[in-house]
């Protein structure tokens, strides 16, 4: 009889406040577990459709099951400074902040966004759980640190039509006018107290939503309501990775994996490997934070492995492979799946991999954010990249690029 | 915005194109690309040809005539670098087929889900779905290089024509029988032989043949119609043969993303340019003669007219070849597609999926089965227009928001069958009830649509004729009849791209591969003129 009993797990796999509406609105039913949530995989039979709403139009993306914990009290910005990678000190009242933490070693564990609400009032999301990293570094001080994970829903509504959307969403126009990009506003929707960032995983124009669970829906249908003439619609995780290939954003546990929990230094990346040495600002000087020491000897003694950058795939290469070989090019929207070698422009040796490959609808080329070696990544370095095609290993030839691969000027505008 | 301002009437060019529709356009880039001065004449007071999208309606944006992409061949995105000029291809996420008696088949991005579609109507023909577009592809990638490269001169005598004529040899040669076989039976047969040779339900059929009759007099039933189909089945879009798009801002976003594109190389493009005459010396082209008065000098005038404009009307006939005056004279226009375009107040209802908007998505294939199309037909062979047409519609401000004003929608129609001349009457005399013979179907299938409409453009073969300056209205400058395709397109002799007039050349859809917004006239004759002056 045991062999028939439920199992127990089931009960555990969760669901977010806006599933009981977003789930009417999915003809699909296929989901993928974040964090022990349930996350919509697509909407529709087509997920490129939903990319399109991004791109063209406005999209919403349940992004609550990030992890977010609030952090106050006198020592915040300490705790916050003394953890994270980029300068929290910088971080102004009202302001979001992309940042990184790592381990003594010098290599990123996760990503997160930091608001600061006030000085002494943050909110930190985390795609993986972080809180007993936070309590343990916080100890001592005096700090508050709550893990507000299902107190609130998170709503991300991304697009060019975003800020008209929002701007007729009762109780927002105010928080949207004017709000720069980076920038998060209080306001009040639907009675309940929301805030409201300019913010997002697309590399568009877009904005997300902190909203108390309890009024999650009546946030979500006046969204809704609002978007409906402007033909919104909900888009799922493989609308977003096409997205988030585009505008050069890395995804923990595909463009690297927490150094933590990794069991050799080549599955560990530093911050400057990552491709954000643009965090790293006071550090030689000897600003101070978890693995800022180890960062330091990288930085001074010019020990990087890798340096992180875009490639964009030789269309013309790309297609005669394929023809010769009987095929009609594939041009998919779905990342692969798989990561990629990346060898020198002779193709004699390797010189590094990629790290998340997708075609691109917006940009009509393949692109993929790789890692490479430091001397190789100047932009336009010819590289090859490896690749089967009908059966057989071949490579195609690529060049360096900057990311984001699309920067469309409404999105900081 | 396309205008380069400065050039005076004596302002001196390597190449004049006549004619800024979407191959002009495409031909002038290139030609500016290599470095020639470049100017583009076009007599209206907007680019794009048949490729233009025009606000009727304050926020309604139609696209008058051509209306979706497929065929543009993807080597002149990447080596004209449209993206930087803002090419953006929308998906068309579905496709959506009244079955008639209150059904439907509504086909979407996955292949699962079109499968069972297809199995709610017929198990069998579930099955053949997967034997149908495998052998349909099959016969795609036979027919691709031919479709990709010039035609062979067969009747050439040059070392170059005997070698195009074994590469051509050596193509055929290398596909095996049965692909050699399909190939044969789509370019001489009719479509409904040949999809019925998979489908048994009337309806799947039906959607099968929905692209089988588009632009040409024939019906589903007649030889030719595989040609037709096979054509549009030639297309691609990110990788999907025979997927459509929709441009942003429709074709004629499309055709401004050229417009810039060929000014960011070079080229002039002068608008309210009518040209009436090619100006010849000593059996060369020399220049062109605008309505005006205007002349202008350039070694090289390029045509992107259809070909009875471009040899019977630009140049002299009796400067041509007798053989070639006569073949372009013979040569089979006879348009029958019209436009019915409607500015809408809301989306229209499909009471058989009354709560959902997802099959407004793409193409609304109004042409339940194949003898519904074939009747629709009949009525054309007799000089008049089809009672109940066959329609290919679409909702394109569902796929690009920016069409039309929130919550307010654009639909195009292509509506056949309307043939140009009409026996006992005139256009400007049935215009109106041609429009609403389409808007009742519409409203057959979509009970209340009338009651949707805020406007309504009904555009016939007439109107395009007069408006984009195409032959008798036929959409692709010259039938897709097996007699006006590949060596014989638009004449024996005359495929690649030259005249018999030194300096002249001709790169309109008139020419090989064809028409729809494809583009490789205007490329594949770029090159022809860039190789000519290479070897002097």
């Amino acid at each position: 009889m045991l062999l028939v009993t439920a199992w127990p797990y089931a009960d555990a796999v969760r669901t977010t406040p806006f599933h009981p509406r977003l789930s009417e609105l999915n003809d699909q039913g296929l989901y993928t577990h974040w964090q022990g949530t349930l996350s919509a995989l697509r909407y529709s039979h087509a997920p490129k459709h939903e990319y399109f709403a991004v791109r063209n139009g406005v999209g919403v993306f349940d992004s609550s099951p990030l992890c977010k914990y609030a952090v106050r009290g006198p020592d915040a910005e300490r705790l916050l400074t003394g953890a994270l990678v980029r300068d929290v000190r910088t971080v102004r009242d009202g302001q979001a902040a992309y940042t990184l933490w790592c381990d003594d070693r010098g290599g990123v564990m996760q990503d997160g966004v930091l608001l600061r609400r006030t000085g002494e009032d943050f909110l930190l999301t985390a795609a993986r759980p972080a809180l007993g990293w936070f309590e343990e570094l916080a100890t001592g001080l005096e700090v508050e640190l709550e893990d507000v994970t299902d107190a609130f829903a998170m709503l991300a509504v991304q697009g060019p039509r975003s800020r008209t959307v929002l701007a007729e969403v009762a109780g927002l126009a105010g928080a949207v006018e004017g709000l720069a990009w980076s920038e998060h506003r209080s306001a009040t929707v639907a009675g309940t107290p929301v805030t409201l960032s300019r913010t997002g995983y697309t590399g568009d124009l877009g904005y997300e939503l902190v909203v108390p669970e309890a009024a999650a829906l009546d946030v979500l249908d006046a969204v809704l309501e609002a978007g409906r003439p402007h033909s919104i619609r909900p888009f799922g995780e493989e609308a977003l990775m096409t997205l988030r290939i585009e505008a050069g954003l890395p995804l923990v546990d595909v463009e690297w994996h927490d150094s933590r929990l990794a069991f050799t230094d080549a599955d560990r990346v530093t911050p400057s490997e990552l491709g954000f040495g643009w965090m790293l600002g006071g550090v030689r000087e000897g600003r101070r934070f978890v693995g800022a020491e180890a960062i330091r000897r990288e930085l001074s003694g010019r020990t990087s492995r890798w340096a992180t950058t875009g490639i964009v795939v030789d269309w013309a290469d790309w297609d005669r492979l394929h023809r010769d070989a009987g095929l009609l090019p594939p041009k998919s929207e779905h990342p692969l799946p798989y990561e990629s070698m990346l060898r020198s422009g002779d193709g004699e040796s390797e010189v590094g991999y990629c790290t998340s490959f997708v075609y691109s609808p917006v940009l009509q080329r393949h692109i993929g954010i790789a890692r490479v070696r430091p001397d190789l990544a100047a932009r336009g370095t010819e590289l090859r990249l490896e690749l089967t095609i009908a059966h057989r290993t071949t490579t195609v030839r690529v060049a360096t690029t900057r990311m984001p691969f699309f920067d469309p000027e409404r999105k900081k505008s | 915005m396309t205008t380069t301002p400065g050039a005076g009437a004596d302002a001196h060019y390597d190449a004049i194109v006549v004619g800024g529709g979407h191959n002009g356009l495409t031909h002038a880039a290139y030609l500016a690309k290599a470095g020639l001065r470049t100017v583009v004449l076009e007599k209206n007071d907007l680019v794009g040809g048949a490729a233009i999208t025009e606000e009727l309606l304050p926020g309604f944006s139609f696209t008058t005539f051509s209306y979706a992409l497929s065929l543009l061949r993807p080597e002149i995105i990447h080596e004209l670098d449209l993206v930087r000029h803002g090419f953006l291809p929308l998906m068309m996420p579905s496709s959506f087929h009244p079955t008639g008696d209150g059904g439907h088949l509504l086909f979407g991005d996955d292949h699962a889900q079109n499968l069972q579609e297809i199995r709610r109507h017929s198990p069998r023909d579930a099955d053949a779905y997967e034997r149908y577009h495998h052998d349909l592809d099959r016969v795609c990638q036979a027919v691709r290089p031919l479709f990709d490269n010039p035609p062979p001169d067969l009747w050439g005598d040059g070392p170059q024509d005997a070698a195009d004529v074994r590469w051509l040899l050596e193509h055929l040669g290398g596909l095996d029988r049965s692909t050699v076989h399909d190939v044969v039976r789509l370019l001489t047969g009719s479509a409904a032989d040949w999809i019925q040779d998979y489908f048994t339900h009337p309806a799947v059929a039906g959607y099968h043949a929905s692209s089988s009759v588009i632009g040409s007099k024939v019906g589903p039933m007649s030889p030719g119609s595989g040609l037709v189909l096979l054509f549009h089945k030639l297309g691609e879009h990110d990788g999907h043969l025979g997927s459509w798009a929709f441009h942003k801002g429709g074709n004629g976003g499309f055709t401004q993303v050229l417009a810039r594109a060929a000014s960011a190389y070079g080229a002039e493009i002068r608008l309210g340019a009518d040209v009436t005459d090619l100006i010849t010396h000593d059996g060369r082209a020399v220049g062109v003669a605008l309505a005006d008065g205007t002349e202008l000098r350039a070694p090289v005038v390029v045509s992107a007219l259809d070909p009875r404009r471009t040899f019977l009307e630009l140049c002299d006939p009796r400067e041509l070849p007798l053989d070639l005056v006569d073949n372009v004279r013979r040569m089979k226009f006879r348009g029958v597609s019209a436009k019915v375009n409607f500015a809408l107040d809301d989306l229209p209802t499909f009471p058989g999926l009354p709560d959902t908007r997802d099959h407004f998505g793409g193409f609304l294939n109004i042409g339940p089965t194949i003898e519904y199309v074939e009747r629709a037909f009949d009525a054309s062979k007799y000089g008049w227009y089809s009672d109940e047409p066959y329609i290919d519609a679409a909702v394109q401000s569902v796929v690009d928001p920016d069409m039309a004003p929130p919550g307010k929608h654009v639909m195009s129609c292509f509506v056949q069958y309307a043939p140009y001349e009409l026996r006992t009457s005139s256009w400007d005399a049935e215009r109106e009830r041609f429009g609403d013979r389409a808007q009742a179907v519409l409203e057959s299938h979509f009970p209340g649509f009338g009651e949707l409409v805020l406007h309504r453009e009904v555009v016939t073969p007439v109107d395009i004729e007069a408006r984009t300056g195409l032959s008798e209205g036929n959409i692709f400058a010259g039938e897709f009849l097996a007699p006006q395709m590949y060596f014989f397109r638009p004449a024996p002799g005359w495929s690649q791209y030259a005249t018999p007039l030194d300096g002249y050349y001709q790169c309109g859809s008139g020419t090989h591969p064809g028409g729809c917004v494809i583009g490789s006239p205007g490329r594949l004759a770029a090159q022809r003129v860039l190789r000519d002056r290479r070897d002097g």
